[in-house]
Parts: structure tokens; C-alpha cells; sequence
């Protein structure tokens, strides 16, 4: 396991060796930012020292910004030959999965986190409770890591990553409007109410939400890890094949 | 050192590799000949790892690759066709990478790292990112990464392809310069080559070995023939 770390490293930086972070950090900040003080957002217009406006567009701006990050990771390597290259070294399928994913997972945290001067802004203007802020984070963190399973999954499967990007673009929105009110009411009325609540459970919204409102429901985090680890593990697979 | 015995890859209908089987020593150099698509470059990446075999073993070192596939590429040095590489790094962070994998950390790493950039000559581009070099710098640094650990056994698929005379001269002499304790296995269509350095040849045509010889042998099967002429005869199945 100890070959994870310069996989991790070298694919981490590779985020700073080409204008690809630069551009992604840039343009998720500020359409994140702007969605927030747009008057969907109403971020002043609410009055309320929060970031439930800022963080309400996480599950929809993922799902565009997450496969532009992990469309790369495996058809990049593909595309290039470097693939051959990697596993032809002492590595093993594990260790380059997990290598490459915790390297983009942390780019993604650091993305999130770098939206800190809200905070900031929110703690200036008002009293906000801290708590809920931080269990906001922490559920952002872990939604982008399950985005980021699917896409680095979709990625393996193909060396194109146009292709990729595409597929991992559906694969979220589906995962992503089985949460979403209108459509989960639309569910409710074509499938039995048990089927359509148990669809609206494989959904990021529904698991976001509580995050937004201070509540670590465990129930949450297991879905967020376990969506993780059984894309990991297809990735495995995939790789393997 | 590696031994490859009965290897069989098929891709759909098409039997890529049929039956490969060969020995290589310690201090050998083996060109490995044959047209393109007759297997070499898919019998290549069995012995390291990269693909699986549908039958057959090869060991590295009495390692089973199938068995253990970490530890044969642990032994092993690969330049794969065409040396890729990771574009945007600077050869000695790409080097250092390698050298990271290796287990090599610290004083350790700088120390193969800096060995390797000498042995290819890359002190002069040592800290360009890799898509700027010219194809044969590229070249080197996949030799650079094949030899960074100093492996027991060499695997080269067509070290000198794209290269210029020159280039290719400067390749031939570092892989003679280091065969005396290593296994190499090199893979070729330049018929030069062989005489040039190799002390052992095998020809491949249609996924099967035709000949295992020395160059002296191959040479003896015609008298006066151009090696081409033996080759094409041969090989003259496999179009």
C-alpha cells in the first residue's frame, strides 16, 4: 500500500503542471459564488447568516464540474499509453485506483474549501452557527468523493474522454434527479410509493440535505462511502478486465 | 533469467500469440523479429504483466508473472512501444516519480535518478517538461526509466524506432554497454540491428517462432543471401 502516496502525489500535482487547475478552481468559484448571489440564491436577500444558499447548488454544479475532473483520470492514460507504462511498475490495480482517486477527491476538497471567505463573509455579516457550517462542508467533501467514484469509474471505461465525460455526466444526473422534489413527484405517482422512496434514496440531494441543516446522519455517510467503494471497485474490475 | 514457455494470447478469432516459447540468459541480447502484428509487441507485454495470457507461463528469475506480477516487475525494466510518458512533468520529476514507485526515497531516489540521467545522456534536459524533447531525447527517457532500478532483465519493443543514425548508434552502444550481467530482450523490424548487437535471434511470423538461432546460424541457412532475403523467406506467410 505504501505505492499509493507517489501516485497520489504525481497525479495531484499533475492538476498543477497544466492550466487545468487554475481554470477549474477559478470557474467553480465564481459560478458557485455568482449562483449564490443570483436571485435563485438570494444570499443577502434571505437575512440569514448561513451558507444554505451557497451550498443549495452543490448537488447541480457537481454534476457538471465533478466529470471535468475525473474524466481524465484513467482515459488520459489510456489515450496516451502511460497506462502500460503504470502497470508495468510494482503497483498494483488497487493501489493506482485508490492512488489516482484520493488525488483528485482532495483536489475536489480543495475546490470546496477554498470558498472559505463565504464563511468569512457570513461570520462578518452576522452570527452564524458554526456547527452547521462545518457539517456543510463535510458533506460537500463526501457528496464531490461520490461523484468523483462514478466519473473515475466511467473513466476507466473508456479512452476517450469526451465519451467519458458524457457517461459520467448521465450516470450523476440520474443519481441526482431521483432526489429532485418535482421528479421524485412524478415517481410517486407512476410506482408504488415503497419502489419510488427507495429510488429517491440512491439520490445526492436526499443525502446532502441533512448535511446543510447540521445533521450527521450515519445513514448519510455510509451512502456517500459506500457509493465510493463499489465505484472503486468496478473501477478495480474494469481495469483489470 | 526469463523463460517463456507455450504463451497463447488470442483477441477474438485471431491467435496474436500461438505457442511462444524461449529461453534468455543472463548476458544475452535478443532481437526479437518478425512483421508487424506477428506478435512481438503482444508477447512482450505477457512476460511483463500488462496482459494476461490465455495459456502458457512466463517466469522472471523463477518468478511466475501470473503468480506474482508485482515482484517480476519489480525485476524487470520495460520500455513499452514508443516510450510514453507523463507529458507535463520535467524529466527528473518523471524520473523521481519512477524512482518513488521503486521504493526508492530521499538520498536513495536522487542518487538512481541522477545515475539514470547519466547513463542516457539527459543531463542537458533535465529540468524540461517531457512533451517539449525531440523524439529521441523522449527515447532516452524511457530508457532512463527502464534502468532507473538497475533490473536483472530488459524489455524493449522497438528501442529504436524514429530514431536518426546517430541515435540509433548511441542506443545500440548502451544497450551492448550493459548487457554482460543483464537478460535483454529487444524487439526489432531493422535487420542491422541484429548483426549490430545481438548474440541471439528469434523470428516470429504469424503468432509462432520460425527460428532460434544466433545471427552466425540464420546467416548459414542461405550462403551469401542478405538477411532480408532469409527473413522474407521466412516470414513469407505472414503479409
Amino acid at each position: 500500500m505504501r505505492q499509493i502516496t507517489p501516485i497520489f502525489k504525481r497525479e495531484f500535482l499533475g492538476y498543477f503542471r497544466s492550466p487545468v487547475a487554475y481554470v477549474f478552481l477559478i470557474a467553480f468559484l465564481v459560478i458557485s459564488v455568482s449562483l449564490a448571489f443570483s436571485r435563485y440564491g438570494g444570499f443577502f436577500r434571505a437575512g440569514v447568516a448561513g451558507l444554505e444558499s451557497y451550498f443549495t447548488f452543490y448537488p447541480w454544479l457537481f454534476m457538471f464540474i465533478v466529470p471535468a475532473v475525473g474524466m481524465r483520470l484513467w482515459s488520459e492514460e489510456k489515450r496516451s499509453g502511460t497506462v502500460e507504462l503504470l502497470f508495468t511498475l510494482p503497483v498494483t490495480t488497487l493501489e493506482a485506483v485508490l492512488g489516482k482517486f484520493l488525488a483528485g477527491w482532495a483536489f475536489l476538497a480543495l475546490a470546496v474549501l477554498l470558498s472559505f471567505p463565504m464563511a468569512l463573509t457570513v461570520g462578518y455579516l452576522g452570527d452564524p452557527d458554526w456547527g452547521v457550517i462545518a457539517t456543510t462542508y463535510l458533506g460537500a467533501v463526501l457528496m464531490a468523493g461520490a461523484y468523483l467514484g462514478v466519473c473515475a469509474l466511467t473513466s476507466a471505461l473508456t479512452k476517450n474522454q469526451v465519451i467519458s465525460f458524457v457517461l459520467s455526466l448521465g450516470v450523476c444526473a440520474i443519481l441526482l434527479f431521483l432526489g429532485f422534489s418535482s421528479f421524485t413527484d412524478t415517481l410517486e405517482g407512476a410506482l408504488p410509493m415503497v419502489v419510488a422512496d427507495a429510488l429517491s434514496n440512491f439520490s445526492f440531494i436526499t443525502h446532502f440535505d441533512a448535511f446543510t441543516k447540521g445533521i450527521i446522519d450515519p445513514k448519510d455517510v455510509i451512502f456517500f462511502l459506500s457509493l465510493m467503494g463499489f465505484t472503486l471497485f468496478l473501477n478495480v474490475v474494469a481495469l483489470e478486465r | 533469467m526469463i523463460e517463456v514457455k507455450g504463451l497463447v494470447k488470442t483477441y477474438g478469432a485471431k491467435r496474436a500469440v500461438d505457442g511462444v516459447t524461449f529461453t534468455v540468459k543472463r548476458g544475452d541480447i535478443l532481437g526479437f523479429l518478425g512483421p508487424n502484428g506477428a506478435g512481438k509487441s503482444t508477447t512482450m507485454k505477457m512476460i511483463t504483466g500488462f496482459l494476461r495470457p490465455d495459456a502458457g507461463t512466463a517466469t522472471v528469475d523463477g518468478v511466475d508473472v501470473t503468480a506474482d506480477p508485482v515482484r517480476v516487475k519489480q525485476k524487470l525494466g520495460y520500455l513499452p512501444e514508443s516510450a510514453p510518458a507523463y507529458p507535463e512533468m520535467t524529466v527528473e520529476e518523471f524520473l523521481g516519480f519512477i524512482a518513488e514507485v521503486r521504493g526508492f526515497r530521499g538520498a536513495a531516489k536522487a542518487a538512481q535518478v541522477d545515475r539514470a540521467v547519466q547513463l542516457t545522456h539527459l543531463a542537458p534536459v533535465r529540468k524540461q517538461t517531457i512533451e517539449t524533447l525531440s523524439k529521441g531525447f523522449k527515447q532516452r527517457v524511457g530508457f532512463a526509466q527502464a534502468l532507473l532500478h538497475d533490473p536483472a532483465a530488459l524489455i524493449l519493443d522497438e528501442p529504436t524506432d524514429g530514431l536518426d543514425p546517430n541515435q540509433k548508434n548511441e542506443v545500440r552502444s548502451l544497450i551492448k554497454n550493459m548487457s554482460a550481467e543483464k537478460a535483454v530482450i529487444l524487439s526489432t523490424h531493422i535487420l542491422e540491428e541484429v548483426d549490430a548487437i545481438c548474440n541471439r535471434v528469434i523470428i516470429i511470423s504469424r503468432g509462432k517462432v520460425v527460428a532460434d538461432e544466433t545471427p552466425e546460424q540464420l546467416r548459414a541457412r542461405k550462403p551469401g543471401a542478405r538477411l532480408d532475403e532469409i527473413f522474407r523467406s521466412l516470414t513469407h506467410g505472414d503479409i
